[in-house]
């Protein structure tokens, strides 16, 4: 085991923080103890800064007990433009799988919280950040079809770059379909509870994640349509301080609420009590 | 075409072209030139349609003097009112939208608008919405569907606006609105990809029960330029980007995105462009006589299932 890993800022870990007993926290870099920031649900006690999670660790955060049970575990992406950039994608989705990535880009899970059944569809950054293909457009349509089966109310945690590329138009009409399905949740009025963490963007905030009934979004999240990058060469200027980030959004009447990660589970299940 | 040069690979075409209206003009004396003008224009043409590359396909498909929405309305629909405004903050001008009558029945069109010159390029924003604009599309739909009129919706933009008061506006919100809005409109929807259908920008006014596309249109999740600078980071990767991302009629009438390619004139919808508007007038025609056979409350339900099944995924 290493007692440090150097995390420097232009390599910073996709998803899960580096191995090793001692980390170094990426808001103000203070030198943090693993199993102090995993008791605080990966959140710097100094600064507050939010680090990205697992999928799997946000299920277990939000469910009662940590328990749960995996949906449409069983779907994958494939290659349907046999797409090949410096890589081909076929060969990108055989790595990740064989990594242990195994629930493409969002994990769905059926559990309690606070008591209360609920579907919860996370999205998984560490597998090619968190894009949206055919498999997460399948998966999230599958799961909002299971809430109206159920009666079940959803919530969905965004963490994603936007639609996958290596499925070209395919991953585009996801946002098209996953709509669709939420249009007909939206009809039989039950509950879905939008959750945005750092970073939402492009078609994946232009589709689900802004159409929950309310969109909640974890402190400091960079939540957008284009990314900064882009913007900044279109206008050709430099982007205000805090501009796409949670508080900004709020200011903006964008959002409903930013919650702290330590409130989430409570703030979720009061909400959800307001509705069913 | 208005200054905006031409690729090189239309030099030729575009040469000629010029070349043939200005004898046309002239009138009687130079009727042999006129003829030998034309024949080569013909086997210009063909020769560059043959050997399109998706690139060039996407350059095609951005070309200024193909026919924008306000032609197809000026060609084919009489009666035209343009309405303006999101009612919440402005009237976005890279949107028209209105009612008019096709083969007289009342219709209502929402379409992207891109310029021609310089200053009208400018004015609509190069046919980049704002929210505002996708927000007064949404209102004019909703019209159709409270008055129970079809709706014919003509994309055609590079995408949305990526500037910082579209984001302030929440462009995200605007878009997420339009498709989980026109999932369940209970009113016939056509689209037609007439030129660039650049991502979710196309995609916000682009859910229908039919969607049409032109021979020459390119539709895709991003551009050729954005796909190289991500995976390749290199902006000479263009034309791999293009091929990859198969954005051509062809290609999306194979991956069952869309349900009919409409054919062109010979060299591209700028050839020729009353023709190509009569094409697409045909087209719409048989697409909302097909829909008017349909119940409106079934509407919703089978373009559910058209949506539904797009996508390839494996289960294992």
């Amino acid at each position: 085991m290493v007692w440090f890993k150097r995390t420097d800022r232009d390599s910073r870990p996709t998803s899960r923080l580096p191995e090793g007993l001692w980390l170094k926290c990426e808001g103000c870099r203070e030198i943090l103890y693993r199993k102090d920031l995993e008791r605080g649900l990966f959140v710097c006690p100094r600064c507050g800064h939010h680090h990205r999670i697992s999928a799997r660790t946000r299920l277990g955060h939000l469910f009662d007990d940590g328990k749960w049970r995996e949906l449409f575990g069983s779907v994958f992406s494939t290659d349907p433009l046999s797409f090949v950039d410096s890589k081909p994608y076929a060969e990108r989705l055989r790595a990740l799988r064989e990594k242990g990535v195994r629930c493409d880009a969002l994990l769905v899970g059926l559990g309690k919280i606070k008591g209360r059944r609920a579907i919860v569809a996370a999205m998984e950054y560490a597998f090619m950040g968190g894009s949206m293909g055919s498999a997460v457009g399948e998966k999230l349509t599958r799961a909002i079809e299971q809430c109206l089966k159920s009666k079940l109310p959803l919530i969905t945690v965004a963490c994603s770059g936007g639609a996958r590329m290596q499925e070209g138009v395919l991953s585009l009409m996801q946002m098209a379909k996953i709509s669709a399905a939420l249009a007909r949740l939206h009809a039989a009025a039950l509950p879905f509870l939008s959750v945005l963490t750092d970073p939402t963007t492009g078609g994946v905030t232009a589709s689900f994640a802004m159409l929950g009934d309310l969109n909640i979004a974890e402190p400091g999240a960079l939540i957008g349509f284009a990314g900064p990058r882009v913007i900044e060469q279109t206008i050709r200027q430099k982007l205000p301080e805090g501009f796409q980030r949670s508080e900004f959004l709020l200011e903006h009447g964008m959002l409903d609420l930013v919650v702290p990660r330590h409130e989430l589970k409570e703030t979720l299940a009061r909400c959800l009590a307001h509705f069913s | 075409m208005a200054g905006v040069p031409a690729p090189p690979f239309l030099a030729r075409l575009e040469e000629l072209r010029q070349r043939l209206a200005e004898l046309e003009r002239n009138g009687p004396e130079g009727r042999a030139e006129l003829v030998q003008v034309r024949m080569e224009l013909e086997e210009e043409a063909k020769r560059v349609t043959a050997t399109l590359t998706p690139w060039q396909q996407c350059l095609l498909a951005r070309h200024a003097d193909r026919p924008h929405t306000l032609d197809y309305v000026r060609g084919l629909f009489t009666d035209w009112v343009e309405l303006h405004g999101d009612r919440a903050f402005s009237d976005d001008p890279a949107i028209v939208a209105g009612f008019a009558s096709f083969d007289g029945e009342a219709v209502a069109i929402v379409g992207h608008q891109k310029g021609r010159d310089t200053r009208d390029r400018l004015y609509r924003n190069f046919g980049q919405p704002r929210p505002d604009g996708y927000r007064k599309a949404l209102r004019v739909m909703k019209l159709a569907e409270k008055f129970r009129r079809p709706v014919i919706s003509f994309v055609d933009t590079p995408g949305a606006y990526p500037g910082l008061d579209a984001e302030e506006r929440g462009q995200a919100e605007a878009i997420a609105r339009n498709l989980r809005e026109m999932a369940a409109l209970t009113t016939p929807i056509v689209v037609c990809v007439t030129g660039e259908g650049g991502s979710g920008g196309a995609l916000a006014i682009g859910v229908g029960d039919r969607i049409l596309m032109l021979e020459h249109a390119v539709y895709s999740v991003i551009s050729p330029e954005g796909c190289a600078a991500i995976l390749w980071k290199d902006q000479s990767e263009v034309q791999r980007a293009a091929s990859a991302l198969r954005l051509t009629a062809r290609d999306l009438l194979k991956l069952g995105v869309i349900d009919e390619i409409v054919p062109e004139p010979l060299g591209g919808a700028h050839m020729d462009p009353a023709l190509a508007i009569r094409s697409v007038g045909s087209a719409l025609r048989r697409a909302l006589g097909e829909l008017r056979r349909w119940r409106r409350t079934e509407l919703p339900a089978r373009r559910y299932a058209k949506f539904r099944a797009m996508g390839q995924f494996v289960e294992r």
